[in-house]
């Protein structure tokens, strides 16, 4: 999820041509309080003209309690965005609260349920309410670390490590896979080291994240090969759901796939990562099917 | 409906910075390097967007740096938006 901020139509028109799977069109952070107005007709109307293929789009609005959520809410609804991103989020009561005003959006244009929630978690009180906010809307398709506001919130600094992010970052992918949806880590916004971005990415891949927040292009193929998976765990994953199907047909629950043990966890591992092969374009869905 | 002076958009490339301000009639003066190409399409999104906003009456000048039409339209509202008062959001 690529970060690109809603006041500058430059960058809005060439985001997607880097790749990425979803682009966040920010209105909060990186927006000035005398551009908010500016940067919402800006969002507004990139959404409708500018065709961004099958890239997720996704728009950061301003909290709710602030002059602009509101407004927002309505410019990125009217403009048919997939999926709002409700920064600092503390409460289920919060994610309720956007709902109703997407809803109030949505009755007007005759398009109910057609918008999505991810909330961002950024604070200790929304890490321990994570899996109350998670579950508070059946459009809730996501949650996601802030990391910044966090650490502060904590009252700690930010590491190269990460150590004072780790309960924060096993309760979010917890708290979302108890829900059963998505769960996106926070950026890294150092661009000259790769290197502990690498170690980041695969420090987030492994706790069990989605994906990973980026700022900037460069950053999107290295994700892409950390979350990739290898040819030969690919080639091992077809072999176990081959394996289980023939045993299926033949009325067997268990069986062995190189003198090891398959049973449902290990294909559920075994789909996963065809799914991730099929995401990076590594195998096509078509020909397994 | 009665304008104040106001200005929308930045100088930097895929951008237009438009100013406007009372007139008589839309007056829209162009500066753009794409101006031979797309003048005319660049002043006629100004006009219709300023017409989609009730606005009649306001001289505009317009600095292009290679927007597209839907940052065109953007900028020409924000500017409308902040020179009548009147907000296009309930």
């Amino acid at each position: 999820m690529m970060f690109v901020p809603g006041n500058n139509p430059g960058m809005m028109a060439d985001a997607h041509i880097y790749g990425p799977d979803s682009i966040m069109l920010d209105l909060e952070d990186s927006v000035t309080m005398a551009e908010k107005d500016a940067a919402r007709l800006l969002v507004h109307n990139a959404l409708k003209s500018i065709d961004y293929g099958d890239t997720e789009m996704v728009v950061r609005i301003n909290p709710l309690n602030t002059p602009y959520g509101r407004k927002d809410v309505e410019a990125v609804v009217k403009a048919g965005v997939d999926v709002i991103r409700m920064p600092k989020t503390e409460t289920a009561d919060e994610v309720r609260e956007l709902e109703a005003e997407i809803i109030k959006v949505e009755e007007e244009l005759g398009c109910v349920g057609r918008t999505q929630i991810m909330a961002a978690i950024e604070s200790a009180l929304g890490i321990v309410n994570a899996y109350e906010i998670a579950t508070a809307s059946k459009r809730m398709m996501g949650i996601a670390l802030g990391a910044e506001d966090y650490t502060a919130n904590l009252k700690t600094p930010r590491t190269l490590e990460g150590s004072e992010l780790l309960l924060a970052r096993e309760t979010i992918v917890v708290a979302a896979r108890a829900a059963g949806i998505a769960c996106f880590d926070t950026v890294y916004s150092n661009l000259d080291d790769m290197e502990t971005f690498r170690k980041e990415v695969e420090l987030i891949k492994n706790l069990g994240f989605d994906g990973k927040s980026i700022i900037n292009p460069r950053q999107i193929q290295v994700v892409n090969e950390v979350f990739a998976p290898k040819q030969k765990d690919i080639d091992k994953a077809l072999r176990i759901i081959a394996a289980i199907k023939e045993a299926r047909a033949k009325g067997s629950g268990v069986i062995a796939v190189n003198g090891k043990m398959v049973d449902r966890p290990v294909v559920l591992r075994a789909e996963r990562v065809v799914a991730l092969a099929i995401a990076s374009g590594i195998l096509n869905e078509e020909e397994l099917s | 409906m009665e304008l104040k002076n106001a200005v929308a958009g930045t100088l930097e490339s895929g951008d237009i910075m438009i100013q406007i301000g009372p007139g008589e009639g839309l007056q829209v003066e162009l500066q753009s390097s794409v101006a031979a190409q797309f003048g005319r399409q660049i002043k006629s999104v100004i006009t219709e967007t300023l017409q989609g906003l009730g606005v009649s009456d306001a001289f505009v000048k317009a600095t292009d740096k290679g927007a597209l039409d839907c940052t065109i339209r953007a900028r020409v509202t924000a500017a409308a938006v902040r020179a009548t008062g009147k907000d296009v959001w309930k």
